[in-house]
């Protein structure tokens, strides 16, 4: 085991995927048509690019400064400045974000197997998975800023055709241009802090910039706008307030699609950005303040409209979101090794209560927990499984998002007390909502599930959808214990300097037991609310009602963005006031005028028929068009034009053609 | 004496023309298979001389496969063609836009014989354009081709088509006065028609009759008019809307291309003082172009009048590349060029086939066409991702190349603050560009188009062409970009870049 991976093999981690991709497109579509025959593929091809990563991290536990260096070759050279190279940057970061990646994926595709059987779209839909991955496992893996938004892209325009899959529904159409828009409004930003870079320092190269950064080189304002740039695009593509509204609506694609994209690929693209780029954020105290703030925010704002969110896939949407935020906030109180750990474990966690969410609706037809209930019975594993994920993400002891949470709590309540204290309630917060679910969606009494669901009785999932549940269920109890020791840290941050406290040590401290009770606490009220009914549900909607309407509209963002700046100032107002001017003043005013007016009467005054006849109506402007039209169709065919036009080509061709025979 | 071979590539299409035009009694069939032949051949040439070009730094701004003849000593004007690097791209994209758009034309079959003889006009005239060293010969090329482009919308056009082909004449003859009183003044200040030879003249200590500016804003009005710079672009969207839809390829993909091309090769080239002078301005333009260009594609509901509106935002990004005056954001703007020819080519040769095959232009009235034509489905997506520039796209690789060489110029001072708002632009394209995709393919199908066919085999062919090419210069960029740089490198030295 002592081998290290040779370099060729390190470049099939991204091309095996793509290359699925491509045999299914090109080969397996059009000319065998055999759906399971793509599926296969696809599933093979990320095995293979997860044998491989795993060789990789194998390979950088042993190497200097875990890391491996890839030879590169020009892409696009154009002076001294954009000289643009493909190579792979592999250290330990990748490594951790290659297990990730190709882990859930391979999950996903596997559960895919039951959840997509007989879709019509099935080659489509293994097709794109496999692409998807692909440009994920290049974002992590490219050396070069460049390259990096090319792959950033990629994930980005696959999500779109996965959310839209089912591009006959409106919603999702809406929903994948949604999803596009917003994020590439991030992306303005990202593309603005890699020209910001290329032009003060000339390269484009990652760790080149790092240097750069550590150097004090690259400093001051341009380090400050470039890494809050590059924080724009996370804010992006990953969810954050104020871009967070595509995330909610992206349930619009098939389940599987959501368990990826909101575990491994799309939104962990932003948090892996900053990680990335986290030597030019610990040089800006601004830009890494500001990491730290829109994550803290994004948690507990996120977190409040999960409370009261009747979907299954929404209130999990939000739970992502919000824990999308607890990285951002580990990341800026903490630094790489704390955000990227709860990336890590959130994947899992977080992959398996997508796929369990899809499971259960898979047995009922409907993502409405108001029409679920009662499933504990029917659906075992499925309900053990979502549990266990449940524990985990509210942060119970000695599961793995206790772990990573915990870490993020204890660096914030020395640098940012406020948002220490924000974070702790979220901690309740994500306690409380997951517990709703939980016990809504398998407590109680069966209430019937979709109308249009025409298997009344819900059954349990095939095992093929089991399997990998159970898989992420032994990571959702176990991943965090990689850094019970401080191990997992270690790899990412040489320098790392916390202190752990082993398996039971940690509980010798006050912090990790007060945030155990406020999630305690949590699961207790959704207990008293949802199971044992204590508390009418009702009753307490009523007694918040201000905060249930603001919550459940979702703070009206999507009013305010969607409907008021789209439609109504943008398309309504300031677009339509172009297209007005536009036709109106320029084409038909000045244009019209000038143009039309001054060539016609200035330089072809002789063609006297054709000025008093056909121009005056277009020139003056406010001609009705018809009969502009009319006019102009009567100059064309009094044939002044054409006899104009035939003098100029007869001449012309017999020069020519008299210069190419005697030349 | 070497074989002629630009001559062979001009001329041969207007060869063509003249056999369709005076033998009697051919088909149309066989016409259609002359009009193939007659440019298929200047394509297989112009990609040879593409892989023989010689792209060593040795021959930076050096004019290669030269032509020369006297032709009226008198003012010594001259028959002197040559291509550069900058010039050489763009003769493959008109003599590959030439052959596809006679395949795009096979379904024709409304006077086909005046049809095929000045399509293959058009395309000897825009050859010449781009092949003319000799600012007489230039302009004479020039303005042929305003003859083909009249008949073959007033004719074959569609919706206002006698209107759109007369407002297309007027402006263009209107920039062609402006251009044609342009190369007097520059004539009658040198004593020269020689580009080359005036490039490398300094203008400067001439006696002039007119100021310099002057003669440079006359020539750019003239190349404003084609690119087109708001304000002058109201014809294009009239004309582009009512072409027929291989003629509109031709007007998208390579005809616009003349004004870019000539603002670099003779603004710029020529006239580098005034181009670094008046820079910020046109910079200006240029983010006007952008936004506003896609502002008012926003709000269109034809099909093909909403893909005539993104061209002049993205014309916008040329503009904005050229006048940056950096060695990157012109190459980034020759790309840009190349690669909006055949992304905007694709998109109208399948918007046409989408509007043939339905019957229906109006985005509101269509709708889940994704089920009924699944392949045109995909091809019109990518041609879309290529419109608002996703990477792998040649779009992408040349909006990015911009924006790079443009930010990074340090030749005009401001360069950044366009480069800033123009970026909007991108954000922009995928808004309307998405919206066009759902309004046109995705959502319920509608039964009314249950009986419409999908694209025919010689549709995939030349869309799969097309196709190729937006992906290998998206994947392989440096396959044009070398070229490029060949000819703009000594260009772009001009400023110390």
């Amino acid at each position: 085991m002592e081998t290290v991976i040779p370099n060729e093999l390190v470049w099939l981690i991204f091309l095996l995927p793509i290359l699925s991709f491509a045999v299914i497109a090109l080969f397996v579509r059009p000319f065998l048509n055999n759906p399971r025959l793509s599926g296969y593929i696809s599933i093979s091809a990320i095995f293979g690019s997860f044998i491989l990563s795993t060789w990789v991290l194998i390979s950088l536990l042993s190497a200097p400064g875990h890391e491996l260096v890839i030879p590169d070759f020009n892409w696009l050279v154009i002076d001294s400045a954009i000289n643009i190279h493909l190579g792979l940057m592999i250290d330990s970061l990748t490594a951790v974000m290659l297990i990730v990646v190709t882990l859930v994926s391979l999950m996903v595709q596997l559960y895919s197997q039951g959840y997509m059987k007989g879709d019509p779209g099935y080659h489509r839909y293994y097709a794109l998975l496999s692409l998807f991955t692909a440009s994920m496992l290049g974002l992590v893996m490219v050396d070069n800023l460049l390259l990096m938004f090319v792959f950033w892209e990629m994930v980005g325009l696959c999500s779109y055709l996965l959310i839209g899959f089912w591009f006959h529904r409106p919603a999702a159409a809406n929903a994948a241009k949604k999803a596009f828009i917003v994020t590439r409004i991030g992306d303005f930003g990202f593309l603005g802090a890699i020209l910001l870079l290329l032009s003060q320092t000339g390269t484009l190269d990652i760790a080149q910039l790092h240097s750069l950064a550590l150097a004090g080189v690259l400093t001051g304002t341009v380090l400050t706008w470039a890494a809050i740039g590059i924080f724009l695009g996370a804010i992006g593509k990953s969810a954050q307030f104020p871009l967070h509204v595509w995330l909610p609506d992206a349930m619009e694609g098939p389940t599987p699609v959501s368990a990826l994209i909101h575990a491994a690929t799309m939104v962990a693209a932003g948090v892996f950005l900053v990680a990335r780029m986290f030597p030019l954020f610990e040089h800006s105290e601004v830009a890494l303040l500001t990491v730290a703030i829109i994550g803290g925010l994004t948690a507990i704002f996120a977190a409040t409209m999960g409370l009261v969110m009747t979907d299954i896939k929404r209130v999990l949407a939000y739970s992502t979101i919000s824990q999308l935020g607890y990285m951002m906030l580990g990341l800026g109180v903490g630094g790489i090794a704390i955000g990227i750990f709860h990336l890590f474990n959130h994947a899992f966690f977080k992959a398996l209560l997508f796929l369990g969410a899809g499971s259960v609706s898979h047995a009922t037809g409907t993502f409405d927990m108001r029409q679920m209930g009662g499933l504990r019975k029917v659906m075992p594993w499925t309900y053990a499984t979502f549990l266990i994920a449940s524990l985990s993400i509210a942060g119970i002891w000695p599961l793995a998002g206790f772990w990573s949470k915990d870490e993020i709590l204890a660096s914030s309540i020395n640098n940012q007390p406020i948002l220490f204290y924000l974070a702790m309630v979220t901690v309740f917060m994500t306690a409380f909502y997951m517990f709703r679910v939980v016990f809504l969606t398998f407590g109680g009494q069966y209430r019937g599930g979709s109308p249009a669901n025409h298997s009344p009785r819900p059954h349990e999932s095939p095992s093929v959808m089991i399997t990998p549940m159970v898989v992420l269920a032994v990571l959702a109890v176990g991943s965090g214990w990689f850094n019970v020791t401080g191990g997992f840290s270690r790899f990412l941050e040489p320098s790392e300097t916390h202190v752990f406290q082993g398996f039971f040590g940690i509980l010798a401290h006050p912090l990790p037991w007060v945030s155990l009770i406020l999630a305690g606490a949590g699961i207790l009220l959704a207990y008293a609310i949802y199971s044992a009914r204590w508390l009418s549900a009702e009753r307490i909607g009523r007694l918040f009602e201000p905060f249930y309407v603001v919550f459940s509209n979702k703070y009206w963002f999507d009013e305010l963005y969607e409907n008021i700046i789209a439609r109504i100032v943008l398309l309504k107002g300031l677009f339509a006031g172009i297209k007005l001017f536009d036709s109106r003043f320029i084409d038909r005013g000045i244009n019209a005028f000038f143009i039309e007016n001054l060539v016609v009467r200035r330089f072809f005054s002789g063609l006297k028929s054709f000025d008093n006849r056909g121009i005056d109506g277009a020139v003056n402007g406010v001609a009705d068009t018809t009969v502009a039209t009319g006019r102009v169709l009567r100059i064309a065919q009094t044939g002044q034009l054409q006899l104009y036009g035939m003098f100029i080509i007869l001449g012309i061709l017999a020069i020519s053609l008299a210069l190419i025979f005697f030349s | 004496m070497s074989f002629n071979y630009l001559s062979t590539i001009i001329f041969l299409p207007v060869a063509g023309a003249i056999i369709i035009a005076l033998v009697p009694r051919l088909s149309s069939r066989q016409i259609k298979y002359i009009a193939a032949l007659f440019t298929l051949i200047p394509l297989a040439i112009s990609l040879g001389l593409f892989a023989a070009f010689d792209r060593s730094a040795a021959m930076a701004g050096q004019m290669q496969f030269e032509e020369f003849a006297s032709w009226i000593p008198l003012i010594n004007a001259n028959y002197h063609l040559g291509v550069d690097g900058l010039s050489l791209p763009l003769v493959v994209l008109m003599s590959l836009l030439g052959f596809l758009a006679v395949l795009l034309s096979w379904k024709m079959n409304l006077r086909v014989r005046e049809y095929f003889a000045w399509l293959l006009l058009l395309e000897t005239s825009i050859l010449g354009v781009f092949t003319s060293l000799d600012l007489l010969l230039f302009f004479i090329f020039w303005e042929i081709e305003i003859i083909p482009m009249y008949f073959l919308i007033s004719i074959w056009g569609a919706g206002r088509k006698e209107y759109s082909a007369m407002k297309y004449v007027l402006y263009t003859l209107f920039g062609g006065a402006l251009m044609l009183a342009g190369i007097l003044s520059l004539y009658f200040t040198t004593g020269s028609l020689n580009m080359v030879e005036i490039a490398q003249t300094d203008l400067a200590p001439l006696v002039t009759s007119i100021p310099l500016a002057a003669i440079f804003f006359l020539l750019l009005a003239g190349f404003a008019v084609k690119l087109p710079i708001i304000p002058l672009h109201t014809w294009l969207p009239d004309a582009h809307t009512d072409a027929p839809t291989a003629v509109s390829v031709i007007l998208a993909g390579t005809l616009i291309k003349m004004g870019g091309y000539a603002m670099i090769r003779i603004s710029i080239g020529i006239f580098p003082q005034a181009a670094q002078d008046y820079a910020p301005l046109l910079l200006g333009l240029a983010a006007v172009n952008v936004v506003y260009g896609a502002a008012v594609t926003l709000k269109q509901t034809d099909i093909k009048r909403l893909i005539a509106y993104s061209s002049i935002s993205h014309m916008g990004f040329v503009l904005l590349g050229i006048f940056a005056l950096g060695e990157a954001s012109l190459v980034g703007a020759g790309l840009q060029m190349f690669s909006h020819g055949i992304i905007t080519g694709l998109l109208f040769a399948v918007a046409g086939i989408v509007m043939h095959n339905t019957g229906e232009r109006d985005i509101s009235k269509l709708g889940g066409l994704a089920r009924q034509m699944p392949a045109i489905a995909v091809i019109f997506t990518i041609a879309g991702l290529g419109a608002m520039g996703v990477p792998t796209t040649s779009g992408f690789i040349a909006e990015v190349t911009i924006f790079l060489g443009a930010f990074a110029s340090n030749v005009v001072s401001g360069v950044q603050i366009y480069t800033i708002i123009s970026l909007l632009g991108i954000l922009l394209a995928a808004a309307y560009t998405l919206w066009l995709l759902q309004r046109v393919f995705f959502g319920p199908v509608l039964e009314k188009f249950n009986q419409v066919r999908d694209a025919d085999n010689l549709e995939k062919i030349y869309c799969a062409i097309f196709i190729a090419l937006i992906f290998l210069v998206g994947l392989y960029p440096m396959i044009l970009t070398d070229v490029f740089r060949t000819g703009i490198a000594p260009i772009a030295a001009l400023f110390g870049g």
